[in-house]
């Protein structure tokens, strides 16, 4: 019976594969927990142990060696002792005040002006990128002709390729000179330049999941429309697009969520002054350039850091909240309203 | 076929390895990225004379390199700012030392404006008002009138708690102070700004320019210069450090020594920053 042995074989060589893929998928899924439960973890100590912590620190100082500085002329500005030693204390009030200086004698860590900071840059990128994407997808997927269709499409796929420091570079050397020309206001990075380029990373995103879902319209409908003598623009207006709504907004939302947790491009094009304005044209302080640019060199399980892991946390939640809405909002509800087929 | 796989895999692994292989001692560097070009030059110097030692250098930031050496994975830790005492605590918690420090290089911190600028010098009180906001207008320390707009360092920077802790004496920067990423950005960004000012190493500078410090009203103003610095007349000076966890012995020690060396001070000068003695 050899056929029937090569059956069995076959078999486990599925089961195998099935399981090693079933692993994966729950290893990812792991993952994303494990990850997850990190951030909180580090979170934590700002809400306990915080002050059992800082009893058992002996407040011993004693003089550290020195090593080849015979003859070293000392200068009369040198070593004055640090002046934020003191481990700051992240008390409700403090985290909700609107300064943020963590290193000092007295550190604040007023979380205000960085949240505040990231939705005025997200909201500027939102703004800008939404008209232009889901222009440019209805733009390839009704009106162009084959040959443009195949040019655009992958060139903002390329968009979405360039990473985020180059488009960050780009705008501190080049775009802030060039809007301050136009606008001549004072401040030359700022929430405005940050928001535009931000909007440069946004843009490939919400084109290419509008493009799908604006693609996945049953042609029956656009047919349908153009028999009864409706023009391609009419079409496209009051039939495609509500068509695509939902996939749209989900599209908005992810495009949403990478504009708040983008961090080169901020970093690099805001100014990062932790100031509280309503002005588009003063520099800003976002969320996640506050981590990417202080986490390297905070001092591990002082105070300072674990902000910075709640910061993390802040940021964490937000975009799986969006990323849910995305997916259970739109996928079950809006389908069925918009899409009664 | 998967005989050969094999063999060149065995090959590549072998070249690889082969090519890692450290001859003799090994010393790794970590730390302050104001000093990682000098670290850098140091062990290129030091290992073209001493073939049979082996320096690494990365950079990553003082409070990086400190907590590599807390840790104890690095064997040497540059910083251009002292150890603070909640690091000396957690070092003396794992080796039961408080480390060593060597004053390995003097820097200038320069302060930048656009050559434009028709300021020429300011006092340290001056520059301390400036960037704490007590003065917000070029007109109130004699140039044009326009707002001041500031540029400083992340606070991540062993330069931006230096300057607070000396020029500021450890005030708060004012909230509108723009916080750059690295001291290339700060020139960069002053270059642009005709109104703006910052602070960094005496080493860069393109479309920028020096102003003239000076320690009170009444004392002459100095430019960041070797004598300047050196004399200890140019009032923002601050040593560069190397820290390592007890007395250096060994190759280590000889490395040390030969920085401290007229040698090793030799380098200091050809990359901007000014030798210890």
């Amino acid at each position: 019976m050899p056929q029937n042995q090569l059956k069995k074989k076959f078999r486990l060589g599925e089961v195998i594969a099935e399981k090693v893929v079933t692993i994966v998928a729950f290893f990812s899924l792991a993952m994303i927990t494990l990850i997850f439960v990190f951030v909180f973890r580090e979170t934590l100590p700002i809400f306990y142990g915080a002050d059992a912590e800082a009893s058992s620190v002996p407040a011993q100082i004693e003089q550290q060696e020195t090593y080849g500085g015979e003859g070293v002329q000392e200068v009369a500005m040198q070593s004055k002792t640090s002046s934020h030693d003191t481990e700051g204390i992240a008390s409700i009030d403090n985290l909700t005040g609107t300064t943020w200086q963590p290193v000092s004698g007295k550190p604040k860590f007023g979380i205000v002006p960085l949240v505040l900071g990231s939705l005025k840059v997200s909201l500027i990128a939102v703004l800008f990128a939404v008209p232009i994407a889901i222009l440019a997808a209805l733009f390839t997927s009704s009106f162009a002709p084959k040959w443009a269709k195949e040019l655009m499409k992958p060139a903002i796929e390329i968009l979405a390729g360039i990473p985020s420091v180059v488009i960050g570079f780009f705008a501190l050397i080049v775009l802030a000179s060039l809007i301050q020309n136009i606008f001549g206001y004072q401040y030359r990075l700022n929430a405005f330049v940050g928001g535009v380029a931000l909007s440069f990373a946004v843009i490939p995103i919400i084109y290419s999941i509008t493009e799908d879902a604006i693609s996945r319209v049953p042609g029956s409908l656009t047919e349908a429309s153009l028999a009864l003598g409706a023009s391609k623009w009419e079409t496209a207006i009051y039939v495609v697009l509500p068509a695509a709504t939902p996939g749209i907004f989900a599209a908005v939302l992810l495009g949403i969520g990478r504009a708040f947790g983008e961090t080169m491009i901020v970093l690099m094009a805001t100014g990062n002054a932790a100031m509280l304005s309503a002005s588009l044209f003063e520099p800003v302080r976002t969320m996640s350039a506050t981590i990417g640019a202080e986490m390297a060199e905070v001092v591990f399980g002082e105070t300072h850091y674990n902000v910075l892991f709640l910061i993390g946390s802040i940021l964490f939640l937000f975009t799986f909240v969006l990323n849910a809405i995305a997916e259970l909002f739109v996928r079950q509800r809006m389908m069925k309203k918009f899409q009664g087929i | 076929m998967k005989k050969t796989t094999i063999s060149i895999l065995a090959v590549i692994i072998g070249l690889v390895s082969f090519g890692f292989a450290p001859n003799g001692e090994i010393i790794t560097v970590k730390g302050s990225d104001t000093m990682v070009i000098l670290a850098q030059r140091w062990a290129e110097n030091y290992m073209s004379s001493h073939p049979d030692v082996t320096i690494q250098v990365t950079g990553g930031g003082s409070g990086t390199g400190i907590s590599a050496l807390i840790n104890g994975t690095t064997d040497i830790c540059d910083a251009s700012r002292p150890m603070k005492q909640s690091e000396r605590e957690k070092l003396k918690l794992r080796f039961n030392t408080l480390g060593v420090e060597i004053k390995s290089a003097r820097d200038g911190l320069a302060v930048y404006v656009q050559e434009s600028n028709p300021v020429k010098e300011l006092t340290l009180q001056q520059l301390k008002e400036i960037y704490t906001g007590k003065i917000t207008n070029w007109k109130q320390v004699g140039g044009s009138d326009a707002k001041i707009i500031l540029y400083s360092r992340e606070n991540n920077s062993g330069t931006y708690v230096y300057f607070k802790d000396n020029v500021l004496e450890g005030e708060d920067y004012a909230a509108s102070a723009q916080n750059m990423p690295g001291t290339a950005a700060v020139v960069n960004a002053v270059s642009k700004d005709k109104n703006g000012i910052g602070y960094g190493g005496a080493a860069y500078g393109k479309g920028i320019r020096f102003v003239k410090i000076k320690r009170d009203a009444d004392s002459p103003a100095y430019e960041p210069n070797k004598e300047s610095v050196m004399s200890g007349n140019y009032p923002i000076s601050r040593f560069l450090y190397m820290y390592t966890r007890s007395k250096p012995t060994g190759a280590l020690k000889d490395y040390i020594d030969w920085i401290l060396s007229s040698e090793g001070q030799t380098v200091v000068s050809t990359v901007g920053y000014f030798p210890v003695k």
